[in-house]
């Protein structure tokens, strides 16, 4: 009775992807040995840190029914700046850090406002910001430069470990926090509201008085500052700063945000859906990696045809939702419509 | 004088030329010898034949896309449909060493035109696919095109085995490298499409009927435009385009490589696109702006190259001159700077 209740057009999305996650892991498990272990799970999370960081941004953008197609570039700028700063100048990592994500945010704070102030299309805007930044890449340096810090080589390197083989990185812990305040933030926080009040309507949002304008340029100043954070997560992870890090990342995120059921359109979709969406990645990535014989390309085949299918099943609840919907609730009700018989 | 002025001003051509010339000048300011053009060997030799010349596959694609976002769409496949369609032709082409009555020749796998053909089905194919997304299935154009654009690179590797496929076939290289008359002959075929799509957009009602789509789909619909068949049609030919392009490409750099080929080709045709006045709401598409904005942006990739700085910081210009046009473009920085200038205007 209960599940039924929760169970509609806008959960179902996430509950499928859910599923699958687990008949995805499920077929590893069988088909594999050492497949099915704590530790290759928790893998997942640590290989797809900097990806659930920034698809988590990905999502906010485009539950306001827009896109950020510049994720990518501010991770890689992130690396550059972080790897020439601590490499060729010595700075602190604390100082560093902080730096990066303000140049992040700041990053989005200014496409965010040309998208709002300007009336811009979000998708050129950020095509713009991808090509600025990517470029401002390679103004740094053309070659990758290799962070030797000992403070960076000591995070890249810890290991929080729980029980006896069992252990995640400062990354995956860090994106974990990062989830749960874009929880927060989406589901109990006046921000949040506005942003699917934006995606479902923008001109309602703006007749209700909802700030509108200021609630967009935050979007895309909160997916700047998570491609920040992305970034700072692959500085550990690849201990080097590299104009063509996280390459079509992008890509990567919005499928994450879509098969975790995010609609595209905006308004639909739940923040943890898109680490489901980025854990499903990473689970077609290690039954790859695991099976040996299929070549890495076929990974992007996988998600090509995964991406398909989620729009396709998108597309039929959009059309399907009322009577979908009344199919949900009719289980929800007594048959007949009477008192409960029970 | 004035009203000619003003006319001129507000042609839709006016400042993708405006900014082509600006360029040609920069180029000229830096290297006198830009407009040079020499004939050797009966062939035409020159930046500006060299910037034409290389201009050939964003320009075919750029007018396939020009039509795709006059009906309010987008396609971010392309460069995948490239890197597919130059997999195509160059393993069927392949080519091998053969010594034939003692002389050395290359001969191809299959025969070229068949080779081609086939090349060109498959990027229609693609095409055939993202058309059945949008127009068929109703989904966003960006989110139907991303598929394929995902999915695109790993069956193009798929078709090349991981590997760079090199051709070996000498007259396959006539497409890309061949000169007719001292012209490159891509840019006869570019020359061909242009002359085909204005035949059947400014001589029928094809142009109109893309255009009321772009600008009102239901309103369209309601007055007899079968708008699902025309989206449709409209992807498979913006493929289509991209397989042309594909052929070029592949002709040029004598192999096929499915990680780069076409990379980021879908973002300049769609800059080409917007840099030529066509709003990327819709509506009013104009063909031969696409073919100025895609020249303005050879003509600065050759200016940077000629500057000697690294081709790769190209990006930051390019991201520059996206802001710029957009700017341009945005109608609140318009109704912005003609408040203004009436403001000081009247108090003059």
């Amino acid at each position: 009775m209960n599940l039924a209740g929760t169970i509609n057009t806008r959960t179902l999305p996430l509950l499928v992807t859910s599923v699958l996650f687990a008949l995805l892991f499920g077929f590893g498990s069988v088909s594999y040995d050492n497949f099915f272990s704590v530790q290759v799970f928790l893998n997942l999370l640590i290989d797809n840190a900097f990806v659930a960081v920034v698809a988590i941004g990905m999502t906010f953008v485009i539950l306001t029914g827009g896109i950020d197609l510049s994720v990518g570039s501010i991770v890689a700028l992130t690396t550059m700046v972080t790897a020439a700063l601590v490499e060729q100048h010595h700075w602190s990592i604390w100082v560093v850090v902080p730096l990066v994500l303000a140049i992040g945010s700041l990053f989005g704070l200014l496409m965010g406002s040309l998208i709002h102030y300007f009336r811009m299309q979000p998708f050129i805007v950020t095509l713009g910001g991808m090509f600025l930044a990517r470029g401002l890449c390679y103004v740094i340096s053309i070659d990758s430069i290799a962070i030797t810090d000992p403070t960076y080589a000591a995070i890249s390197e810890y290991r929080i470990s729980f029980g006896e083989e069992a252990f995640l990185s400062v990354s995956a812990i860090i994106s974990l926090l990062m989830l749960a305040l874009a929880i927060f933030l989406a589901q109990y926080t006046r921000f949040g509201r506005t942003v699917y009040a934006i995606g479902g309507n923008e001109r309602s949002a703006l007749l209700m008085g909802l700030p509108v304008g200021r609630t967009k340029i935050l979007v895309y100043t909160l997916s700047g500052f998570c491609s920040a954070l992305g970034g700072v997560l692959v500085t550990f992870y690849m201990l080097s700063g590299y104009g063509l890090h996280a390459l079509g990342l992008e890509m990567d995120a919005i499928a994450a945000a879509v098969i975790g059921g995010t609609l595209l359109t905006g308004g639909v979709g739940y923040v943890a859906g898109s680490l489901v969406g980025v854990m499903i990645l990473g689970v077609i990535q290690s039954l790859i990696a695991f099976d040996g014989s299929l070549s890495s390309w076929w990974t992007r085949i996988a998600i090509g045809v995964l991406l398909c299918a989620f729009c396709l099943m998108q597309r039929l609840l959009e059309q399907g939702g009322s009577n979908l919907g009344a199919i949900f609730s009719y289980w929800k009700k007594p048959a007949d419509g009477s008192a409960p018989a029970r | 004088m004035k009203n000619t002025l003003s006319q001129l001003t507000r042609s839709h051509l006016f400042w993708p030329c405006v900014t082509l010339v600006l360029l040609c000048l920069a180029n000229v300011y830096f290297n006198p010898g830009f407009f040079d053009i020499e004939l050797k060997d009966g062939h035409l030799y020159g930046s500006v034949i060299d910037i034409l010349n290389r201009a050939a596959p964003l320009m075919l694609i750029a007018m396939g896309m020009t039509l795709v976002i006059a009906t309010r769409g987008i396609d971010i496949s392309v460069g995948a449909t490239v890197a597919i369609a130059g997999a195509v032709v160059a393993a069927l082409i392949g080519g091998s060493l053969v010594i034939k009555d003692g002389v050395q020749t290359y001969v191809s796998n299959v025969p070229m035109p068949l080779a081609i053909v086939a090349a060109l089905a498959v990027a229609l194919l693609c095409g055939l696919w993202n058309g059945l997304l949008v127009a068929g299935a109703g989904m966003q154009p960006i989110v139907a095109t991303l598929i394929l654009m995902v999915a695109g690179r790993g069956v193009a590797q798929l078709i090349t085995e991981g590997q760079i496929v090199t051709v070996y076939y000498e007259p396959f290289f006539f497409i890309g490298n061949g000169f007719i008359f001292g012209i490159p002959v891509s840019l006869y075929i570019v020359a061909v499409v242009l002359a085909v799509l204005l035949l059947l957009t400014k001589r029928t009602a094809l142009g109109l009927f893309i255009e009321s789509v772009g600008i009102n789909p239901v309103a369209s619909r309601f007055s007899g435009i079968s708008a699902r068949a025309l989206v449709f049609w409209v992807y498979a030919f913006c493929a289509v385009t991209a397989g042309i392009a594909a052929l070029i490409i592949t002709s040029n750099v004598k192999s096929a490589d499915a990680n780069n080929a076409g990379l980021l080709l879908e973002l300049d045709a769609i800059l080409a696109v917007a840099l030529g006045g066509t709003s990327l709401a819709g509506g009013r598409f104009y063909l031969i702006g696409t073919l100025i904005g895609a020249l303005i942006i050879q003509t600065l990739t050759y200016a940077i190259y000629s500057l000697g700085v690294p081709p790769e910081i190209n990006m930051v210009v390019k991201a520059i001159v996206v802001f710029g046009v957009c700017l341009i473009q945005s109608p609140a920085l318009r109704d912005l700077l003609m408040k203004h200038a009436f403001r000081t205007g009247g108090t003059a």
